[in-house]
Formats: C-alpha cells, structure tokens, sequence
C-alpha cells in the first residue's frame, strides 16, 4: 500500500508538483530547484530573496510546515520545511523527502556556525547523488564569532560547489544564483554505494539509500524490507562530517562574547527568571499601557469623533436614518460604523503590537532559552519546554499556534498543547478587549482574571498528564546563537501578520455584525436571548442581552468581548462574562484548524468539553465571587 | 556516571544514549555516541545543556538521566 503522502503544489494556478512522491512532478515545465537545510539556517530569507514572495522568517526551528513555492527564471523553486536529515520520521521529514527525491537540483542552505550538523544533512543528499550547490549563509556572523571557513577546501572535500552567502542582508546572492546551474552530484560515501548498486534494477538511487537507511515507507512502496543499516550508515556519516569539519574551520578567536554570556544568564533560573519577568513587564508597558491605552484612546477618538459621524451624514443623505438598511449599516451593529471602528481603532493597533512583540522574541533566539528555562514547569502540566512556543504565540493568534503545535515531539504532547491553546489561552484579539473592558473595574478584576486563567491551565495540564495515556516525551532542541533581530525582519513579518489577521477577521466581523443587525432589526434576537435564558440569567447571573455576546462569541470571540462594551453591567457581571468567553474556543477559524490538526472526532470532543467546562466554570466563579465580594 | 550529574564546566565523553529515536535524533544534532561534548549550564532541576564547537543543545532533566557518560 502506498502511504506517501499526496500534495498538490500550484505556482500562479499552474500545477508544478503533485502525486506521491514516486511519481511527483513528471508534468512540470522547467527544473525544479528545492532549497533544502536544517531549520532555522535562512532558507527562507533565501527563498524570498530569489523569488520575491515573502515567507515567514524567524529564529527557531520550524517556521516553514508547509512548502513554499515561486517561479525563478522560468525554473521552479520550492522551499522544503527545514529537518535535520531524511527519513519517514515526522510529517516534516516526509514531505521534504518526497520533494528531494523529486528535484533536479537541490541548493542546500547550510548554517556557517553549525557546520559540524549542517553537514551531515549535506552529506546524505550528496549520498542519494543528487546535483547540488551549497549556500554557505551567515558567513558575515561567523566572522564576527571568530570562524573562518576554507571554502575552496570544502568545495574539493564535497564534490559541490560553495557559495558563501548572508542572505538577510543580500550580500553572495549574484554569485548563488551563477552558480545554481553548476551544481553537480557530489562525492559519495563508498560504503552504502554497493548495496545501492544491487537495488537500482527495482528503483533508483536516491530511494535506494533511503530503504538501505531504513525507511519503512518507501520500503513498502517497493514491497523490500527496510535496510538495517542506518546507524552504522549515520555514525559513519557523521565520522566523516567530524573530518571535514576539522579539516575546513579554523576558530580565530575563542572568547564567548556578550551574546553567548547573556544567552546563559537566560538559562539559570536565578537570571533567567528575572530577564523574563524583565521581557514580560516591557512587554505589558508597550502593548497593556502604551498601545491599549495612549494609542488606541487615540484611533479610538478619531474613530468615533470622525469616522463614524461622516459615514452616518453621507448615508442619511441616501436613504432614510428610520429604514431597515440603515440601521443593518450604521447602526448600534452597524457593518460600516461599529465593524471598522472596532477593527480599525482598537483590535489592529494592538495586534500589531502582539505580533511586533513575538517577532522580536522570535528572531532573537530567546524563545527556546526561554524554553529551557521553563521546561521543569511544563513537565508539571504534561509538557515539555517546546511547548512555550505554541503556547507563547497563542497569546498572538491561538490558530496559528495550533499549527505550530507540529513541531511538539509527541502526539500526546499536541493534544495537550491544543486543548490548553483552546481552553486557556487568550489571544491577542481577545486580550485586546478584555484588557480594554477591564481596564475600567480596576486592578482587583484584572489579577483575579490572571489568577483565574493560570489555575485552569494549571489544573486542565495536570489533569491531562494524569489520566491521558502514554509517557512525556524529554526536552531535547539546540539552542540558536543569540542575535540582534533585523529591524526590518521584524517589521515586515511584524505588519504581514497582522494584515492577514485583520483581512481574514473583516468579512467574518461584518458578516457577524450584518447578521446581528438583521435578527435585530426582524427581533429575532429577542427570541434567542429568551432561549438562552437558563443559561445566562439563571446559571450566570446576567442581564438578558448577554446572549448576543455569546451567540457573536460563536463566530469569534472578540466580536462578542467587543459587544460588553456597549453593555451596562456591574463589574463582577463584566468579569464573569469574559472570563467564560475566555474560555469557550477562541473563533471559527481556530475550530477549524483544530478540527483539521486534531480530525473531527477528537476535535468536536476537545470543543465540547471545552465549551461545557467554560460555562461549567463561569457558573462557579459567578457563586463563588458573589459570597467572596459581598 | 549519568548526565544529570554532571558539573557545569566539565568535559564528557557520551558512552551511551539509551533508546534509538533519541539517538538518531542525537547523532544529527551532532552529538553521537563516543563523542566529546561540553556541560555548558546546568539548570538546577531542569535540562542540560551542552555544547560542541558552537552548537548549543538543550536536554530534558530525565532524557539527561538516563544517558550514560564518563569525565575525560
């Protein structure tokens, strides 16, 4: 049976790739040239660079889970999600060794400071024989670290050509691209070529070394038995990549520097701890006062005072204010008045700064250091270090964490991190609006919120490392060097995420808004709030309107969070709403992917359960606070 | 000896990685079996770290538990 996996890679709506990967790309006009390399080691910025599309950069391993693909000079260039060597052992590593064993030139992206594992990814491509061309990036940071690399040595040692490059800050990119179409096989390791050999009447040589490595899939697909050989292959692999490494650097200076000094203090605990309480409250400073405050005050003014006075003139002016259409548009839910201010004047400001924050701590290499410091705390909700970063960019967008929880070792360890991303972590949308609702009843709500979210976390983590079946999976991730985030990097991805972010929430805010303004204008909304009675007036202790908040909470939660505002509540009534919008499954769009990481069976329980336990929980914070604050 | 014991500083040959997938995941990383790392931190409770030529590597309190290692 054929297990492959099946992808369908389009470049301007033509078909560049498809099938499995035997039989990928037989319909393709124009070579296919892959860039392939370990992750985190600028094959991104390479990507964007010669194809003129931009791709997420950051600095940690696994930006890119899927491919990306761009036309260069009428060749095909695909970018391969970065994996440290070959073979069917995660979803990475299968999709990137279909798209390699379909290439007709494979540029390797290899990291100047890592060298010593670089190397060995290198070794096994030019193994499988395939023509090749290396891109020696961050050469400029290796100067710096004091490393010089013999680059006409490591061309004779590979068998390939070599150029050195920097690619974020364009400088070897002509030379690369001359030397794109001088790549050639290189020189192979003798010992796996005679097994290989006795294999090439069944397939070819690039499958072959993979079965003779022990892949079972390709394996399968072949009906042979998977080769034994792979560790002995691998050490003798990276005996060799031990060699030339010793043969091609030379260490000019040996003293650690102030990065690799601060990059320590971020480990131990007794500096770590403070460095992030230190990130923490800098980060809070910028986007909790400067940004939820001063700026959005701001658009929030030009917004009301402007925007929304000009769009009621110009619209009184074409039809009737008492009509139907009027209000659906303009007003209390108006699509033009409440959906843009609110978009607009409050939510893009601070997303922007969310995503602007994660960039910054993404580039940096402070992510898995932060990682390693907290891993002992993960380990007690079933965890490991890796998980922060899902769960960290959960607090941007909790979609896009659900994605990258993919680079957690373990599927028991995704499951946690997606049950936990949808229970208990709000994301930048939502702390936009709870930070701006509870803003106005004081400090008390807004720890007992923190309070709140952190003890459910807490206890749904170690509830779930409890009873969910199989073992924890150990912290085992390398540690990038620390670095300066390029301004403009940052910037870029900074301002690319939250434009997707809004243009994705626009039509689902307007389409919530339009829909709201009808049921109002038709009064159904009165009927659906009378439903939901037993749950809000009875069980939550809320004024009957709430309903629409949550009925708006279904399509996604900010657009409800945004609604509280308009409401008149009591403080604890405030609280207790957005502490149970909080909790229930961030939008419709995160549902999806859930649904879509996690399939439909487990996703629709995770939902669920998510959504009882909301509810389930906004009910006892509401008796409990009630006898505590009376 | 085991790595979780071993001083922040010290010079240590890895002897043996107990379970396959940790080791093939090891050996890529650049860290195989016979090879000479350095402790680099120890975070107290908390992972390893070791270092060879640049590369920094982050190992889990009990992952670190059960490699084997000798001073050298």
């Amino acid at each position: 049976m054929n297990r492959l996996i099946h992808y369908d890679i389009t470049v301007g709506g033509e078909e560049v790739l498809t099938g499995s990967g035997l039989k990928a790309g037989n319909m393709v006009k124009g070579k296919k040239i892959v860039l392939a390399g370990n992750p985190n080691v600028g094959k991104s910025a390479l990507f964007n660079i010669l194809t003129g599309l931009y791709v997420d950069v950051s600095n940690y391993s696994g930006t890119t889970l899927d491919m990306a693909c761009g036309r260069y000079n009428g060749d095909v260039i695909i970018e391969a999600p970065g994996v440290y060597g070959l073979s069917s052992i995660n979803d990475e590593e299968k999709i990137t060794r279909d798209i390699i064993l379909a290439a007709d030139i494979v540029v390797n992206v290899i990291n100047s400071l890592h060298l010593d594992r670089d190397l060995f990814f290198t070794l096994q491509i030019i193994d499988m024989g395939i023509p090749m061309v290396i891109a020696l990036n961050m050469t400029d940071e290796a100067v710096q670290r004091g490393l010089g690399i013999n680059i006409r040595l490591l061309e004779e040692l590979l068998g390939v050509p070599v150029v050195s490059i920097a690619a974020v800050r364009g400088i070897g990119i002509d030379e690369l691209k001359k030397k794109i179409y001088t790549a050639r096989p290189g020189h192979a390791h003798f010992q796996p070529i005679e097994k290989i050999n006795k294999m090439l009447h069944r397939m070819n040589r690039r499958e072959a070394l993979l079965v003779i490595e022990g892949d079972t899939e390709l394996s399968e697909c072949y009906g042979v038995k998977p080769g034994t050989d792979r560790e002995a292959i691998y050490r003798a692999r990276r005996e060799r990549v031990n060699q030339i490494v010793a043969q091609v650097v030379r260490e000019i200076n040996k003293d650690a520097g102030i990065a690799a000094r601060l990059g320590n203090w971020m480990l131990l605990p007794v500096t770590g701890f403070p460095l992030l309480a230190l990130t923490l409250w800098a980060v809070y400073k910028l986007v909790g006062v400067f940004l939820a405050q001063s700026v959005v005050d701001f658009t929030g003014d030009v917004m009301n005072g402007y925007y929304e006075p000009a769009v009621r003139s110009l619209l009184s002016g074409i039809m009737s204010p008492e009509g139907v259409l009027y209000t659906i548009l303009a007003g209390q839910y108006g699509v033009l008045t409440l959906t843009v201010t609110y978009l607009i004047g409050l939510l893009f400001p601070l997303v922007l700064g969310i995503f602007f924050v994660l960039s910054i701590l993404e580039d940096s290499g402070y992510m898995p250091r932060i990682a390693t410091l907290l891993d002992r705390a993960l380990t007690g909700i079933g965890l490991n270090g890796q998980a922060v970063i899902p769960l960290l960019l959960g607090f941007g967008c909790v979609t896009m964490a659900c994605i990258t929880t993919r680079i957690l070792g373990s599927d028991r360890e995704r499951r946690i991190a997606v049950f936990l991303l949808a229970l208990g972590i709000p994301c930048s949308a939502q702390i936009a609006i709870i930070t701006a609702v509870l803003a106005g009843s004081g400090a008390l709500y807004m720890l007992l919120y923190v309070l709140f979210m952190l003890g459910i976390v807490l206890c749904a983590g170690t509830l779930l490392k409890r009873f969910l079946p199989g073992r924890p999976f150990p912290l085992l991730i390398e540690l990038p060097p620390l670095r300066l985030p390029g301004v403009q990097n940052v910037c870029q991805k900074a301002w690319g995420r939250s434009y997707q972010f809004i243009k994705e929430a626009f039509p689902i805010f307007a389409m919530g808004t339009l829909l709201l303004g009808i049921f109002d204008a038709y009064g159904f909304l009165h009927e659906l709030q009378r439903l939901l009675a037993p749950i809000t007036v009875s069980w939550l202790h809320l004024p009957e309107d709430v309903a629409d908040i949550f009925i708006m909470g279904f399509i996604r939660k900010e657009f409800g969070a945004a609604a509280v505002l308009n409401l008149q509540m009591l403080p604890l009534q405030k609280f207790i709403v957005m502490l149970t919008l909080s909790l229930t499954v961030p939008c419709i769009a995160s549902a999806m992917v859930i649904f879509k990481e996690r399939g439909w069976r487990e996703g629709l329980l995770i939902w669920a359960v998510v959504f009882i336990l909301a509810f389930l929980i906004g009910g006892l914070a509401t008796r409990l606070l009630e006898i505590w604050l009376a | 000896m085991t790595l979780d014991n071993v001083r922040k500083g010290q010079l240590i040959r890895i002897s043996n990685i107990p379970d396959e997938e940790t080791r093939i995941k090891a050996i890529r990383f650049g860290i195989s079996e016979g090879e000479v790392v350095t402790c680099l931190e120890v975070v107290p409770a908390g992972p390893v770290v070791v270092s060879k030529n640049k590369q920094e590597i982050a190992i889990g309190r009990s992952l670190a538990s059960a490699i084997l290692v000798e001073p050298c």
